[in-house]
């Protein structure tokens, strides 16, 4: 194989990587955001207690979460076949990443949301505010910087997780790593993809934290 | 003479077997202005969180212009509209402007257009003399402006009542003048508040009438100089005792041998 070759391979792997991190991580917030919201305002100390459903959505999460993700993945395969046509290959990945994102991401909303200030709730309340207007205008804005450190997390934790999706045909940068580096024994393409899921590792994180900051009217 | 704007009649609030409140009843007329003192914990806080709902009572009733607040059909959301509170630690909204602080209940909760709510705001800051930080964020203000934007954001909903929870026990002496001053003003326009503070020497200028609490109940009223200047109570006297400093007598005793 010649370097141009292994290049576009690259190429194709981390835009496939990429599809599968950003579409998980679409759908993982479009379940784990209300979810989490959900959470924090049926905890018992939240803006609408509700113990009986908070405790029921507790453990499902906590079950979904105590899967580890390459067996998750295994179970879930007739659920993705089922919505994709098939079990292998980039869009099929995005099924059990999505599955094992959103409690993942409900968590990590549920905390950040908890983190507002229950006087800022109050006064909101204070000056008539519907449930409604206060979880979307007081709760879901002054946790905005500390969601956004979760989607930073979130995406990062997913593209650890799309790499180990490569063991099963999970396409992607993953896939690579270990078709060539495990199965081949060609080390150095395995070194170059580990390096390439690196950097965007970096990037994200970097990205994610520069946001972070942006939006963040707390601190000067 | 002036109608009853709030009636609160043989409240009970406990939290789980703790009772808090016990049997209290009060009025106020509109444009009154009722200053709440006692001891630290003696319950003044959830009274007054009591009356706009942020805690629900267990027994007896809240009137505001006659109509009950306290059921399950009364709508909590207009009646607190009607009741504007202030508290201890100010509770603006970090990630918003002091002008969006102010603007977003008139906007969200009564439709007002936004020109209009600004321009209300802006006049309103304007009385407190903050006008020119309109732009700033809660963590740029001291604590007497933060303090000052958090009544003018009461304001802004046009409430009947204002309620003001130990407002300038968090800031530094040299700022509890400034907010101080704004109530003194809301007062002489005929505003009704109720009123809570340690701030005795305010209690005593601002007040109709005080009400001193202790243990969970009412214990003594009457206007500021029947109260501090001849307390019916043992209770209010030892409360009173406590701002007060009986001047040394003993210097010269111990002059030279420190203990
Ligand atoms: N959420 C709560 N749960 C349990 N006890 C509370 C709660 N809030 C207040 N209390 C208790 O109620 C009593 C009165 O408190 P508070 O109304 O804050 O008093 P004050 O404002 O007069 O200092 C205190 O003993 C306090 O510990
Ligand atoms: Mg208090």
């Amino acid at each position: 194989m010649g370097l141009t070759d292994i290049a576009k391979m690259l190429a194709d792997g981390t835009k496939d990587t990429l599809i599968m991190v950003l579409l998980s991580t679409l759908f993982g917030y479009i379940g784990g955001l209300p979810l989490g919201v959900l959470l924090s305002v049926t905890d018992e100390n939240g803006l609408k207690p509700m113990p009986a459903l908070y405790m029921v959505l507790d453990i499902i999460i906590n079950i979904t979460r105590s899967i580890p993700f390459l067996i998750l993945l295994i179970l879930i395969q007739p659920f993705t076949k089922a919505i994709v046509g098939k079990s292998y290959g980039t869009v099929a990945t995005v099924v059990p990443l999505t599955v094992a994102a959103i409690p993942f991401i409900a968590r990590m909303v549920e905390s950040s949301v908890k983190e507002v200030d229950k006087g800022v709730v109050e006064a909101a309340l204070s000056l008539g505010a519907k449930k409604f207007t206060v979880i979307t205008k007081v709760l879901l804005a002054e946790a905005r910087t500390s969601l956004l450190v979760g989607v930073t997390i979130a995406v990062g934790t997913i593209l650890g997780y799309s790499a180990m999706a490569g063991i099963v045909g999970g396409g992607g940068l993953g896939d690579i790593a270990i078709r060539y580096g495990y199965y081949r024994y060609e080390t150095e393409i395995m070194i170059v993809t580990v390096v390439v899921l690196v950097l965007l590792m970096q990037l994200l994180q970097w990205v994610g934290t520069l946001i972070s900051k942006k939006l963040d009217r707390r601190r000067g | 003479m002036a109608k009853e704007l709030l009636k609160i009649e043989h409240i009970t609030k406990s939290f789980d077997e703790t009772v808090i409140l016990r049997d209290l009843s009060l009025t106020v007329k509109e444009g009154e202005v009722l200053v709440i003192v006692g001891p630290s914990g003696c319950g003044k806080s959830t009274f007054l969180r009591c009356i706009n709902g942020l805690e629900t009572i267990q027994e007896g009733s809240i009137y505001l212009d006659g109509e009950k607040i306290n059921d399950r059909s009364a709508n909590l959301e207009k009646v607190r509209q009607k009741i504007g509170m202030v508290f201890q630690n100010y509770e603006l909204f970090p990630h918003k402007t002091v002008l969006q602080n102010i603007t977003m209940a008139p906007m969200l909760v009564q439709k007002k257009p936004k020109a209009e709510a600004e321009k209300e705001a802006l006049s309103l800051l304007e009385r407190v003399g903050l006008s020119d930080r309109k732009n700033f964020y809660p963590r740029q203000l001291s604590g007497g402006q933060k303090q000052r934007v958090a009544i003018v954001r009461a304001l802004a909903m046009h409430p009947e009542i204002l309620l003001f929870d130990e407002v300038t026990a968090a800031l530094d002496p040299e700022m509890v003048r400034e907010v101080l001053d704004v109530m003194l003003d809301l007062a002489k326009e005929g505003r009704t508040m109720i009123v809570v503070t340690h701030e005795m020497s305010f209690a005593r200028a601002v007040a109709d009438r005080i009400v001193f609490m202790d243990g969970g109940n009412i214990v003594e009223e009457g206007t500021p100089s029947e109260f501090f200047d001849n307390p019916q109570t043992d209770r209010a006297k030892k409360f009173l005792s406590t701002f007060s400093f009986d001047r040394i007598e003993k210097k010269d005793e111990y002059a030279g041998n420190p203990i």
